[in-house]
């Protein structure tokens, strides 16, 4: 006998009381605050803030805690409490030329006025299981812990002086908003960075893996790959000029690529852009490389038809909020739609099996 | 929870939300691009219907909230729960009742009147969109009223397999300009979308609004020597006896035994209140 699916509303509530049980795990052991949370799990408080558009520590710190330390729904409790945030106005655009910088490269070159600095970075550490932090105990304090210098020089400037890579035009339009306007293809280059920068490291990554294996392959260098805090400044119609609000870390990347000449213009190296919330490398270059594979048109290159030369393909599936969404929707009910394509099949298996019956007969 | 303005969204989001569903109305089929939002639920459960019901509903609204036909199916039930706590409206399961119904892929079997709003949830908005993947090209292509492609499809379904091998989000042309995709109704709900109440259409994830104004025409598309058929399953509802409604197939012991119920789970109750009954209806319910 067929008994009503019933009591949806109970089944949600209680999935939701275990789901808290469930997030806080063993009671003994002792609750993560977010300050822990925050100092320990930096690089994913970084990766939260930059997915999710949203520069707070403290706030990404807790939306990991409830997100029970999955990165994708952390950014969307983060996505979805900035949508709730008024807009003020609008902080003057960062000078990243004056970032005080804890880590400076350039693979480019072998030294660079400012030095090679390498900072808080895993890229020489033997990746050994370390047991030691297994135990409690405080490391050894770094030296040299502050940023290097004031200001640090931008290595793709020493080439430009010499003509030796495109120039960037500086604008002064206001970039478009693709969390306030519907998105538009083709988009341009601003959009692209900002659906570069918002989209998901993993997705962001293997696209610009994709570039360097042969698909739209652009030869990039690391020109110079920056992490440190700028000044963020806004200006307040009231007083009639700027004033610092508050101060970001983010990481920079610039490529330095293949050359290219045509007739009008001699041969020259082309660039690529990644800018990031956080202390977040993979991210930034990756989203460079990206970057200068969707440039293939404004640079005169050939459509080669890779997936990372695609504007629509690479904007429109970058997103992990918009993706794991759709992904997952998939798990609600659909059986009216299962139904009717029952009904379909059978229907059609009817009608085969009609046609062989009467081919038997005759 | 008073932290949060009335249904959620700010008034600006809504004012623009509102000109979307407008402009809509205005080119009946027609996706009208919106900055949809981040809701607090996943893209794809449902986040452009809310959007849109967020941006009609009133204190004075009363709502009703089904997935498959359904007042009771999770999701409906999630939806519901958001509204009541974040605009603190009347909801109710009975169709009649209703001021606003959101829906995902079901119409209701009650004829809807002229003071309703019927928001459906839409997946994929772009009917051309399994044909075409580019939003460039689609666009053009509805620019240019070029669906060509659409009746080659067709017509290859019928070529491939003597029917059109599309048993619901079956396409349909609106006041013969825009061809639209009704969301994933069964084909057997299609007759229903020349109604009197207003229908709206958002999708969330993709960001597009479409609307079909009340008593607007709408036709599914066909050939002459293969009209289009609405189709449910051969039963009847073992609850209600209802012959008319679309049916939900249950799978009821391990040796394939199964039932047919009303897929609309409203309409069934009110006919079993009436005094209908079905196969398997409960002797005491008699």
């Amino acid at each position: 006998m067929y008994v009503a699916v019933k009591g949806g509303e109970r089944a949600i509530e209680n999935a939701h009381t275990w789901l808290a049980e469930e997030r806080r795990g063993d009671p003994t052991v002792a609750d993560l605050s977010i300050a822990q949370i925050r100092e320990q799990l930096s690089l994913g408080v970084n990766r939260v803030m930059a997915e999710g558009s949203l520069y707070d520590p403290d706030l990404a710190a807790l939306a990991i805690k409830q997100a029970r330390g999955d990165m994708i729904e952390a950014i969307f409790l983060i996505r979805a409490y900035r949508t709730t945030l008024p807009r003020i106005g609008h902080a003057e655009p960062v000078d990243t030329g004056a970032m005080a910088c804890d880590r400076r490269i350039s693979a480019t070159f072998k030294d660079v006025p400012g030095g090679q600095v390498l900072g808080p970075t895993f890229d020489y550490t033997h990746r050994l299981l370390d047991f030691a932090l297994a135990a409690e105990g405080l490391p050894a304090e770094a030296e040299g812990a502050q940023p290097v210098e004031p200001e640090m020089p931008r290595v793709t400037d020493f080439l430009n002086r010499d003509g030796l890579i495109q120039t960037e035009a500086p604008g002064d339009e206001t970039p478009p908003d693709m969390t306030r306007a519907p998105m538009e293809y083709p988009a341009g280059r601003p959009l692209r960075l900002q659906a570069l920068t918002r989209g998901d490291e993993g997705f962001v990554l293997s696209m610009a893996y994709s570039t360097q294996r042969g698909y739209a392959k652009n030869h990039p260098f690391v020109g110079e790959l920056r992490v440190g805090t700028v000044p963020v400044e806004m200006e307040i119609p009231e007083l009639g000029f700027s004033v610092e609000i508050g101060e970001v870390t983010l990481t920079e990347c610039e490529t330095v690529n293949q050359f290219s000449g045509s007739k009008t213009e001699p041969a020259q190296f082309t660039r690529g852009y990644g800018l990031v919330f956080g202390h977040s490398e993979r991210k930034a270059i990756s989203m460079a490389l990206v970057d200068r594979a969707l440039r293939w048109e404004e640079l005169g290159e050939d459509d080669v038809g890779a997936p990372a030369q695609d504007e629509e393909f690479v904007l429109s599936h970058a997103d992990n909020i918009q993706a794991t969404g759709f992904l997952e929707h998939i798990k609600l009910p659909h059986y009216v739609d299962f139904q009717s394509e029952l009904e379909l099949v059978r229907k059609i298996r009817a009608a085969a099996q009609e046609t062989e019956l009467k081919a038997a007969a005759e | 929870m008073n932290d949060y303005n009335f249904a959620y969204l700010d008034e600006q989001t809504k004012r623009m939300i509102r000109r979307a569903i407008l402009k809509g109305v205005a080119i009946p089929g027609y996706q009208v691009p919106f900055a949809s939002r981040e809701m607090p639920m996943p893209y794809g459960w449902g986040t452009g219907g809310v959007q849109v019901s967020a941006a009609c509903l009133t204190p004075e609204d009363t709502l009703k909230v089904i997935d498959q036909g359904a007042d009771d199916t999770t999701n409906a039930v999630s939806i519901r729960k958001f509204f009541e706590t974040t605009a603190g409206v009347a909801t109710t399961e009975h169709t009649r009742g209703a001021t606003v119904i959101q829906t995902r892929h079901r119409i209701p079997e009650e004829p809807l009147t002229e003071d309703q709003i019927l928001v459906y949830q839409v997946p994929i908005p772009e009917p051309l969109r399994f044909l075409e993947p580019r939003e460039t090209e689609t666009r053009k292509m509805h620019a240019l009223e070029d669906y060509g492609l659409m009746h080659v499809k067709l017509y290859e379904d019928i070529a491939r397999h003597g029917a059109i091998a599309t048993s619901y989000a079956y396409p349909v042309k609106v006041e013969d300009r825009y061809v639209m995709d009704p969301s994933p109704i069964p084909k057997f709900d299609n007759p229903k979308l020349e109604s009197a109440a207003i229908q709206l259409f958002g999708a969330g994830r993709e960001q597009r609004i479409y609307a079909i104004p009340p008593h607007t025409r709408v036709v599914s598309l066909d050939f002459e020597d293969h009209p289009f058929e609405p189709t449910k399953a051969d039963a009847a509802c073992d609850l209600c006896g209802a012959e008319h409604t679309y049916l939900d197939e249950v799978i009821i012991d391990d040796a394939g035994g199964r039932m047919f119920v009303c897929s609309d789970t409203d309409y069934c109750a009110q006919r079993q209140a009436a005094g209908h009954h079905g196969r398997l209806s409960p002797e005491d319910a008699a």
